[in-house]
C-alpha cells in the first residue's frame, strides 16, 4: 500500500515538475518584461499558445521538429515585438489600470485571432523523440518530460548567462535596478523594452512548443497557462529569475500533488489559491523580488 | 506663554534603509503662531510632514497633538483630529471642478452615508447646500470663487496651490501644514500667499510651514526651526536664525566668510 | 462632472421605456432589451468601482454567478420563495465581497487585478465542479419565474417591466450616489488617494464599501437573470464574461452613469447584429478594448467629453487670471 502511494507520488512529482518547468518559463517571461517596464503583460500566455500552434502548423508543412521549433519561436518573437510596438508604445496614459486593460485586450485579441485561424480543435505535435516510456525506478517517465525539463533548464541557464555575462544583458539588469541612471549612462530604454518583449515572447513560445506534445495545442490553452505562470512569478518573487524558477516548480508540484491526492476537478483552482495566498500574505514572493 | 503647545515633536527618528531621514528631532509649536521649518534639500522636512500627517510611522519618538499621541496613526485618523496639509507636489482632484475639490474638504465635517446620500434624502440635501456654501467661503478667502466651475486640472500652478490651501481650510483644521507652498510661484503670487498666511494666522489658525523662499519665511514666520541632515540645528525667532552660525554654515558651506 | 438636472432626462427615459415594448411587440427584441437591462445593472456597478473609484476588478462575473446560482439552487432545488432567495444571494455576494475585498483592496494596480481575476476563476471552477449543488457544466434548469400574488413574470413583456424597473431604479440610485458626498469621496479617491486620506477620508473602508455595493448590483442582476432564462450554466460566469463587462465599462466611458447604459447596450446588441460574424466576437472585444484604451483611456464617451472640455477650458484658461 505504502509503495503504491510512493509510486503515485513519484508520478505526480514527475508531471508536476514538467508542468512546473513550463510555468517557470512563463514566469520568467513576466519577470523580464516587468523588470524592463513595470508592466504585467497579460498576453504572455497567448505567446505560449501561439508558439505551440505555429510549431504545429509549420511541422505540417515541413516535417522537421527542430525547424518547427526554431521557426515558431522566431515567429512569436516577432509577434512580441509587434505587440510592444503597436499596443504599448503609443499609449498616452500609462496608469496601471490602462495598461492592464490594454494587455488584457491584447490577450483576448490574440486568442480570437487564433480561434479564427486554427479553429477550436486540438492539434497534435509529435513528441521530440518518440513516446516509448522510460523507467525511473518504479515510475514511468516519457521522453518528452525529459525534453521539457532539459530544454527549460538550458533556456534558464542561457538566460542567466545572458544577463550576467553579456553587455546587453547587464544593460537590461541596470535598467531594472535604476532606470534613470541607466538612461543617463546611455542605455537606450526603448531598445531594452523591445528586447524584453522579444525575450519573453521567445520564452513563452518555447514553453508552448515543449508542452504541446503532452497536452495538445488548442486556441484557448494560453489563458490558464498565462495565469498560472503569473501565479508562479508572484509566488517566487516577481522579477527574480531564481524566484520564477522556484515558483514555477513549486506550483507545478503542488498542483499535481493536490490534483492526484485530493481532487482532480479542482486542479486548476490550486494555482489560484496559491496566487491569492501569495498576494495576500507575501506579495513580494518567496525570494522577495523588487517592490 | 504658559499655554500648552498645540503640537509637540519628541525625539522623532526615522531611517530609510541605511539613511537616517530624521534623527532625534524635538520641537514644539505653540498655538496661534506661524512656524517655519527650513533647511537644505534632503534635510528631512517633507519626511517630518509625512510623519505628522500620518503617511509615515517613526522608528522612534512621539508626536503629541493637543495632548494626544498621534504618531503611527493612519492619515485619515489624524486628519479627523484637525490637522490639514498641502503637498509639495500639488495633489488636486484634477477631474473635479474647483468647487468640488473644496467640497471634499468638508468630508470629515459632514455625515451623509452611501444610501442616504444616493437617495438624496431631505436632510442630505440640506447638508449638501451647507457644504457648497462653506466651500464657496473657502474659495472666496483665497480669491478663487470666480473659477468655481472650472476643472481643477487646468489651473495654472499658482492657483492650484491656492486651491489646495482652500481645500485644506474647508476641513476647519486647528493646525495647517503647508509643504513648500511658494514653490513654482512668481513674486506677485508669493506676496499674495504671504498675505493669505497672515490672514489665516489672524483668524486663529496655527501654521507649520516648510519653505525654501527665505523672504517669504522671514516675513510670515514667528519662529523658525532649522533642519540639516535630519537633525534640528537651530530654533528661534527669524532674526536670530538669520545670524546663527550653524545655519549659515549649513546653507552656504562651513568655509563661508560672512 | 455636470450636475444632473433633476427630473427631465429621467422622465423622458422612463417614458421611452414605457413606449418601447408597445412599438416593438416582438418577443425576441424584448428579450434582447431585457439582457441589455441586466447587463446595464452589472456595468453600472462595475463602473462605480472602476470608473469612479479607480479600482480594478477582473472577476466581476463571480458575483453575477453567486446571485444566479443562489437564486437558482434555492428555488429550483429547495423550493424557497424566489424573493427570499434573491435576498439570500445579495447577502452571500456581500459576504464574499467583504471576505475577498479586505485583503485584496490593500493591493494596488496589477496585484489587485490579479487577485480579482484569481477570485473569479476560483468561483467559476466551483460552479463547474460542485456538480451536486450546481449541476456542473451542463447547468441548472427548472428555475421558476418570479411572481407577485396573482402575477407571474414569465413572459418577455412582463420580465421587461420587472427588469427595466430595476434597471431604472439602479441607474437613478447610482446617479444619486455619484452626485453625493460619498460620490465626491469616490472620485477624490480615484484622482489622489493621498489627498483624500489627508482630508479624513478612510480610503480602505470606502474602497471596500464600493466593492460590496458593486457586488450587490451584480448579484441582483444574476438573480434576475436566473429567473429570466429559468436555466443557468457556468459558461455564463467565466473570465471572458468578466472581460466583456470591463469592455462595456470602457466603451460606455468610465465615470459615466449613462455611459454604462450605452456600453451595455452597444456590446449586447453587437454580437446579435453580427450573428453572421459570431466567430469574430472575441476578436472584436479584444480589439475594442485595446484601441479605446490606447487612445481614449477614460473610455469612449468620457474620453470624447474630456476632449471637448479640454478645448473649451484651454481657451478660457489663456484669457483668465
Amino acid at each position: 500500500m505504502a509503495s503504491e502511494i510512493f509510486v503515485a507520488v513519484l508520478q505526480y512529482l514527475i508531471s508536476g515538475l514538467t508542468n512546473g518547468a513550463i510555468y517557470a518559463l512563463i514566469a520568467l517571461g513576466f519577470g523580464i518584461i516587468f523588470n524592463a517596464t513595470h508592466i504585467i503583460n497579460f498576453a504572455q500566455g497567448e505567446f505560449v499558445m501561439l508558439g505551440a500552434l505555429c510549431a504545429i502548423s509549420l511541422y505540417q508543412v515541413f516535417p522537421s521538429l527542430p525547424a518547427a521549433f526554431l521557426g515558431a519561436t522566431l515567429l512569436v518573437t516577432l509577434l512580441g515585438l509587434l505587440f510592444e510596438r503597436l499596443a504599448l508604445r503609443p499609449v498616452q496614459d500609462r496608469s496601471p489600470l490602462t495598461l492592464i486593460i490594454i494587455t488584457v485586450g491584447g490577450a483576448v485579441l490574440l486568442k480570437g485571432l487564433a480561434m479564427l485561424w486554427w479553429g477550436k480543435e486540438a492539434y497534435n505535435l509529435p513528441p521530440f523523440t518518440g513516446a516509448t516510456p522510460l523507467h525511473l525506478g518504479p515510475a514511468t517517465i516519457l521522453p518528452q518530460n525529459l525534453w521539457v525539463l532539459g530544454v527549460a533548464a538550458l533556456l534558464v541557464a542561457g538566460l542567466e548567462a545572458f544577463f550576467r555575462l553579456t553587455l546587453t544583458g547587464k544593460a537590461m539588469r541596470a535598467c531594472a535596478y535604476n532606470p534613470v541612471a541607466a538612461r543617463l549612462a546611455g542605455i537606450p530604454a526603448m531598445r531594452m523594452v523591445q528586447l524584453s518583449f522579444g525575450l519573453s515572447a521567445a520564452l513563452g513560445a518555447a514553453g508552448g512548443i515543449l508542452i504541446a506534445p503532452l497536452t495538445l495545442g488548442v486556441y484557448d490553452m494560453g489563458t490558464m497557462l498565462g495565469l498560472k505562470g503569473f501565479s508562479a512569478a508572484i509566488l517566487g518573487g516577481l522579477g527574480s529569475s531564481l524566484g520564477g524558477v522556484l515558483g514555477g516548480l513549486v506550483l507545478g508540484v503542488a498542483e499535481s500533488l493536490a490534483s492526484g491526492l485530493i481532487s482532480s476537478g479542482y486542479r486548476d483552482a490550486v494555482a489560484f489559491f496559491i496566487l491569492l495566498l501569495a498576494l495576500f500574505l507575501r506579495p513580494q514572493g518567496l525570494l522577495g523580488g523588487k517592490g | 506663554m504658559a499655554e500648552a503647545p498645540l503640537l509637540e515633536i519628541e525625539d522623532l527618528t526615522l531611517s530609510f534603509g541605511g539613511l537616517k531621514a530624521l534623527d532625534g528631532v524635538s520641537f514644539a509649536v505653540p498655538p496661534g503662531v506661524v512656524k517655519a521649518v527650513i533647511g537644505p534639500n534632503g534635510a528631512g522636512k517633507t519626511t517630518l510632514f509625512h510623519l505628522i500627517s500620518g503617511f509615515l510611522t517613526p522608528d522612534r519618538g512621539r508626536i503629541v497633538f493637543r495632548g494626544e499621541e498621534i504618531q503611527g496613526r493612519p492619515a485619515h485618523a489624524i486628519a479627523s483630529r484637525g490637522i490639514a496639509r498641502t503637498f509639495q507636489l500639488v495633489q488636486l482632484f484634477d477631474h473635479m471642478t474647483v468647487l468640488e475639490n473644496v467640497m471634499v474638504g468638508r468630508h470629515r465635517l459632514s455625515r451623509a452615508g452611501l444610501l442616504a446620500g444616493a437617495l438624496h434624502l431631505p436632510w442630505t440635501r440640506r447638508e449638501e447646500a451647507a457644504i457648497r456654501e462653506q466651500a464657496y467661503g473657502a474659495l472666496e478667502l483665497v480669491g478663487l470663487s470666480s473659477r468655481a466651475a472650472q476643472p481643477a486640472g487646468f489651473l495654472p500652478l499658482g492657483l492650484k496651490r491656492l486651491l489646495e490651501i482652500a481645500r485644506a481650510l474647508a476641513s476647519e483644521p486647528t493646525l495647517l501644514l503647508l509643504d513648500e507652498p511658494a514653490s513654482g510661484l512668481d513674486q506677485a503670487e508669493t506676496e499674495r500667499l504671504g498675505e493669505l498666511i497672515l490672514t489665516l494666522k489672524a483668524r486663529g489658525l496655527t501654521l507649520l510651514l516648510v519653505e525654501h523662499d527665505m523672504s517669504l519665511t522671514m516675513e510670515v514666520a514667528d519662529e523658525i526651526a532649522v533642519l540639516n541632515y535630519g537633525r534640528l540645528i537651530a530654533e528661534g525667532p527669524p532674526r536670530a536664525i538669520q545670524r546663527h552660525p550653524e545655519v549659515i554654515a549649513a546653507y552656504l558651506g562651513p568655509d563661508w566668510q560672512g | 462632472m455636470r450636475r444632473l438636472t433633476p427630473f427631465a432626462p429621467w422622465a423622458l427615459f422612463a417614458l421611452l421605456l414605457a413606449v418601447l415594448p408597445v412599438a416593438l411587440r416582438n418577443d425576441y427584441h424584448l428579450s434582447l432589451l431585457n439582457f441589455i437591462g441586466l447587463h446595464t445593472i452589472l456595468v453600472v456597478g462595475l463602473n462605480l468601482l472602476m470608473g469612479y473609484a479607480g479600482q480594478i476588478s477582473l472577476g466581476h462575473a463571480a458575483f453575477f454567478g453567486v446571485g444566479a446560482y443562489t437564486s437558482g439552487i434555492l428555488t429550483a432545488t429547495y423550493g424557497v420563495n424566489p424573493w427570499l432567495a434573491l435576498a439570500a444571494g445579495l447577502a452571500l455576494a456581500a459576504g464574499l465581497a467583504v471576505l475577498i475585498g479586505i485583503p485584496a483592496l490593500k493591493l494596488r494596480g496589477y496585484y489587485l487585478a490579479m487577485a480579482t481575476l484569481g477570485f473569479g476563476v476560483i468561483v467559476y471552477i466551483f460552479f463547474v465542479q460542485a456538480q451536486g449543488l450546481t449541476g456542473g457544466p451542463s447547468g441548472l434548469s427548472g428555475i421558476p419565474a418570479l411572481s407577485l400574488p396573482g402575477f407571474t413574470f414569465h413572459t418577455p413583456l412582463r420580465l421587461y417591466g420587472l427588469i427595466w424597473t430595476a434597471t431604472l431604479g439602479i441607474l437613478a440610485l447610482s446617479a444619486g450616489l455619484v452626485d453625493s458626498r460619498l460620490g465626491r469621496a469616490l472620485r477624490a479617491l480615484h484622482d489622489s488617494e493621498m489627498a483624500a486620506e489627508s482630508l479624513g477620508i478612510h480610503t480602505q473602508r470606502l474602497k471596500l464599501l464600493i466593492f460590496v455595493w458593486s457586488a450587490l448590483y451584480a448579484s441582483l442582476a444574476g438573480s434576475l437573470y436566473a429567473h429570466t432564462l429559468n436555466f443557468i450554466a457556468p459558461s455564463s460566469f467565466d473570465i471572458m464574461f468578466s472581460i466583456k463587462l470591463v469592455t462595456m465599462v470602457v466603451v460606455g466611458g468610465m465615470a459615466s452613469i449613462w455611459g454604462s447604459l450605452l456600453g451595455a447596450g452597444v456590446l449586447t446588441l453587437l454580437p446579435e447584429l453580427l450573428v453572421v460574424f459570431h466567430d469574430f466576437e472575441v476578436v472584436i472585444f479584444g480589439g475594442v478594448l485595446m484601441v479605446v484604451m490606447i487612445f481614449l483611456p477614460r473610455g469612449l464617451v468620457r474620453g470624447l467629453l474630456d476632449l471637448w472640455e479640454y478645448r473649451h477650458f484651454r481657451r478660457e484658461g489663456r484669457t483668465g487670471g
